[in-house]
């Protein structure tokens, strides 16, 4: 009897505002999270959950996965109300780069002050693995715990991994996610100096006149559980994992290989992981960053792997609505897609207005429109594409 | 030039030391133990790097690793001092 796995919690804090509601409410109605070119979290306000001295033990990435986690797990039920023993509940939560502002303002008092100035929690502060870390300590979780580094797939990679650890029995649970908080003077410069931020601070995928992405941050984290263990328990469940795809392009340190082939590799093996055909699938969240590369690459990776239905179903990007979350982007676009699935309407790629040639799938423009396929439960993939080449692809179901 | 070395001095300066890394105010005496204030080694090392920008006192590890009350630790640091 293979193992399957269900969302029974989601929690997510964007730049749309603190919970995963406001992210699909406000996305779903055409909102922008999006101010003066960054996607910043301002409602985010660490000392409303956190105590003072857990705050300052953690860099901003990790105190929104502690925030986002403690929403999941609560919808969940609660660690007490989950009847697996704490070795079998995990915590894999992926990152782009973790605690990079901890890491310049170290870096700062060292050149200014010497050596002695570096705070002894620079380390645990600025480890990728933080947030996994601080979710785990904080719930007293015991199982497979570890942070996930693959650029902007990380949040894709962190959900598919812990989703195998649950099917290959290692664990009952597992709190997985993303987290990214990088909004600081290395990356912003570095960023732009590669020239994949929009110089004009516009999100807008697939648009002709998208010039890069926009920086956001946020945490996006769900509670995976073994469905029959979460049928028998009661839990609500609010979708599926249903599939996992991931390879490599192989092919250059920052740029997609043009043709999307391996993207549209990891987008058919998370198909096929999931059982399902191209026809299966009711709505695409598009990676969608808003650069020039990935859209285009994207686009033909959709119609390499789906065929005749890439060109009859929705896709859309979350990153219209918030910009791109980097490592967290995979995860909150996760909670996204089960979100929309539930429903079953499909947010717009906010912003978009201009067509270009091959560019031609149906990207939502203006407004949600509905998901059609009967009355079962809807299929969407969920793709995540990071700098190194690196393709993560989720397929849900709700 | 660094601050002098008094009990009282040192006091001010471990107890607002205490309240930055998250210590409440109100629970501080000589006689609470750093156990009770959830004080651990992480947040000893910080203190360490606050006395001894303060008073030129340098701290280590071994120093600290028998301290048990906030008054030993004020003690320790005016002792060191001496």
């Amino acid at each position: 009897m293979s193992r399957r796995v269900v969302i029974t919690g989601v929690g997510a804090v964007t730049p749309l505002g603190v919970g995963s509601q406001p992210l699909i409410e406000r996305w779903s109605a055409g909102e922008s999270g999006i101010e003066d070119g960054f996607g910043r979290c301002l409602e985010f306000d660490p000392l409303d959950f956190l105590s003072k001295k857990e705050a300052r033990r953690c860099d901003r990435f990790a105190q929104m996965a502690i925030v986002a986690a403690a929403e999941a797990i609560d919808q969940a039920g609660g660690v007490e109300g989950l009847p697996y023993e704490p070795h079998r509940i995990g915590c894999v939560i992926g990152t782009g780069i973790g605690g990079l502002p901890s890491l310049e303002e170290n870096q700062r008092k060292m050149i200014e002050r010497g050596e002695k100035a570096v705070s002894p929690l620079a380390v645990p502060l600025m480890m990728g693995n933080a947030a996994a870390a601080a979710v785990a300590m904080r719930h007293g979780l015991h199982g497979h715990t570890y942070g996930v580094v693959s650029a902007c797939a990380a949040g894709a990679h962190a959900l598919g991994d812990a989703s195998r650890i649950i099917r290959a029995g290692d664990a009952d649970v597992v709190v997985s996610g993303g987290a990214e908080a990088a909004i600081s003077g290395v990356a912003i410069a570095a960023f732009a100096a590669m020239e994949a931020t929009s110089p004009t601070g516009i999100s807008r995928p697939f648009d002709a006149r998208r010039d890069g992405f926009v920086m956001g941050e946020g945490a996006g984290i769900l509670v995976l559980e073994e469905k029959d263990a979460a049928e028998a328990r009661g839990a609500e469940i609010l979708g599926e994992l249903l599939g996992y795809g991931a390879t490599c392009d192989g092919y250059h340190l920052t740029a997609p290989q043009p043709e999307g082939t391996e993207a549209a590799r990891a987008i058919s093996l998370a198909v096929a992981d999931a059982g399902l055909t191209a026809v299966d699938i009711d709505y695409v969240n598009a990676h969608g960053t808003s650069t020039p590369l990935n859209d285009r690459s994207e686009t033909m990776a959709l119609k390499l792997a789906l065929g005749e239905r890439a060109g009859d179903i929705p896709v859309s990007s979350t990153k219209s609505s918030i910009g791109h979350l980097l490592g967290a982007a995979g995860a909150v676009e996760a909670i996204a897609t089960i979100e929309a699935l539930r429903r079953r309407e499909a947010p717009p790629t906010v912003g978009w207005e201009e067509p270009e040639e091959g560019l031609d799938l149906d990207y939502v423009p203006g407004r949600s429109k509905p998901i059609e396929n009967g009355e079962g439960p809807l299929v969407a993939v969920s793709n995540s594409f990071g700098f190194g080449g690196h393709n993560a692809v989720l397929c849900l179901a709700a | 030039m660094p601050t002098d070395v008094t009990t009282d001095n040192v006091e001010k300066t471990i107890y607002d030391g205490l309240v930055e890394l998250g210590t409440e105010r109100g629970d501080l005496s000589r006689e609470a133990t750093l156990e009770s204030l959830d004080v651990d080694s992480l947040d000893l090392v910080e203190l360490a790097q606050i006395v001894e920008d303060e008073f030129g006192v340098e701290l280590r590890g071994d120093d600290v690793k028998d301290v048990k009350t906030v008054g030993e630790v004020i003690d320790l640091v005016v002792s060191k001092a001496g």
